[in-house]
C-alpha cells in the first residue's frame, strides 16, 4: 500500500464513522461525535444551552451525561464488531461502505455514579470493553471536560450483542 | 393509565427538559410523574422508530429527582449521586413515554429513589430506576 492508499483508506474509515453517528437520529439530537486513533474512539458532546438540566449552577443534565456514556459504550462496541471486517477488507468491508451498519447493541443495564457536574462546556468520554461475550459484552465508561483525572461522570453496564451480520 | 400526555405541565425552568417536551403531572409529594411525546429526532433504532435508550434514561433521572424534591421534609437541593437503570423491553414506536418515581426514603443527607418508564401499562415496564440522590445546600422555593 503506497502513501496515497493509506491516507484513502484513513479517510474512507473516518467517514464511516461520522455515518454510523449520523445513522441515529439521537446521537444527532444531542450532537455527539467521535474521533478515533486506530480502534480507539473518543466521544464529544458539543456544548449547547439545550443540555442544561440545573440553569442556577449552572450544569448539564445528569440524563444528558447518561445518554453520553451510553452512546459511547454502543459506539465503542459497534465499532469493535466494524474494525476486523475494515481490516479483512473485500465483501466485508463493501457492505460498510454501503451504510450497512451491526444493529446497535441493546442495554441490559447501566450504573452512572455523577462525580462532578457537567459544567456548561464540551464533554469528552471514552470506552474501556473489559469483556466482550458473544451474547453480553461489560463495558466502562467514563466522561470528562476539561481534565482527564477529573471524570464528571463514570458508568458500567452490560450490553447485550447483535446477532451476526445484521 | 387514563392520564393524556397534555395534562402536564412544561417543565420551562429546566432547559433540556423543555427541549425534549417533559410534561410534569400533578401528584402527590415525594412522587413525580413525566411523559415525553413521541419524537422522531429522539429515536435510537431508525430500523425499528424505538426512542434511544438515554431519553428513557433522562426522564427517569429527571423525574426521581422530582420526586425528591417535592419530599415534605426535603431541606436542601438535591443533585444525583448514582443512578441504575435496567431495561426490559423497547419503548413502543409511537407512543408517549412514562415515567413514575417516588422518593421512599429520605435521610439527613440522601434520598433514596426508584420508578419506573412504561408506555401503555405501568405493570409492563420499559425500564425500571433506581437512584440516590445527594441533598445539597439550602432549599430554593420550588413548586410541583
Amino acid at each position: 500500500m503506497n502513501v496515497e492508499q493509506a491516507q484513502t483508506r484513513k479517510e474512507r474509515r473516518d467517514a464511516m464513522l461520522d455515518g454510523l453517528s449520523a445513522s441515529i437520529p439521537y446521537i444527532r439530537f444531542l450532537d455527539v461525535e467521535f474521533t478515533r486513533m486506530g480502534d480507539e474512539l473518543t466521544g464529544r458532546l458539543n456544548y449547547s444551552e439545550k443540555l442544561i438540566g440545573n440553569p442556577m449552577i449552572p450544569a448539564l443534565h445528569g440524563g444528558v451525561v447518561s445518554a453520553f456514556l451510553e452512546i459511547t459504550a454502543q459506539t465503542q462496541l459497534t465499532w469493535d464488531l466494524i474494525w476486523p471486517k475494515l481490516e479483512e477488507g473485500g465483501e466485508a468491508e463493501a457492505t460498510l461502505l454501503r451504510g450497512e451498519f451491526p444493529r446497535t447493541p441493546k442495554t441490559i443495564n447501566l450504573t452512572i455514579d455523577y462525580l462532578r457536574s457537567g459544567r456548561p462546556r464540551d464533554a469528552y468520554a471514552r470506552a474501556i470493553v473489559q469483556k466482550a461475550g458473544r451474547r453480553v459484552a461489560n463495558v466502562r465508561v467514563e466522561a470528562w471536560q476539561d481534565s482527564r483525572d477529573r471524570p464528571i461522570a463514570a458508568a458500567h453496564g452490560n450490553f447485550l450483542m447483535p446477532g451476526e451480520s445484521k | 393509565m387514563t392520564r393524556i400526555h397534555e395534562d402536564g405541565y412544561e417543565m420551562k425552568a429546566v432547559p433540556h427538559s423543555l427541549q425534549l417536551g417533559m410534561r410534569s403531572h400533578k401528584v402527590d409529594p415525594a412522587r413525580a410523574i413525566i411523559s415525553v411525546a413521541y419524537q422522531e429526532n429522539l429515536v435510537g433504532d431508525p430500523e425499528t422508530g424505538v426512542i434511544h435508550g438515554g431519553v428513557v434514561t433522562t426522564v427517569l433521572d429527571n423525574a426521581c429527582g422530582l420526586a425528591a424534591m417535592t419530599h415534605p421534609d426535603l431541606k436542601g437541593m438535591v443533585a444525583t449521586l448514582d443512578l441504575r437503570i435496567d431495561y426490559m423491553r423497547a419503548a413502543k414506536p409511537g407512543m408517549t413515554l412514562w415515567t413514575s418515581c417516588e422518593c421512599y426514603r429520605l435521610t439527613r443527607s440522601v434520598a433514596f429513589c426508584r420508578g419506573v418508564a412504561y408506555d401503555e401499562d405501568e405493570g409492563d415496564p420499559i425500564a425500571t430506576a433506581t437512584g440516590a440522590f445527594m441533598i445539597t445546600a439550602a432549599k430554593t422555593k420550588f413548586k410541583h
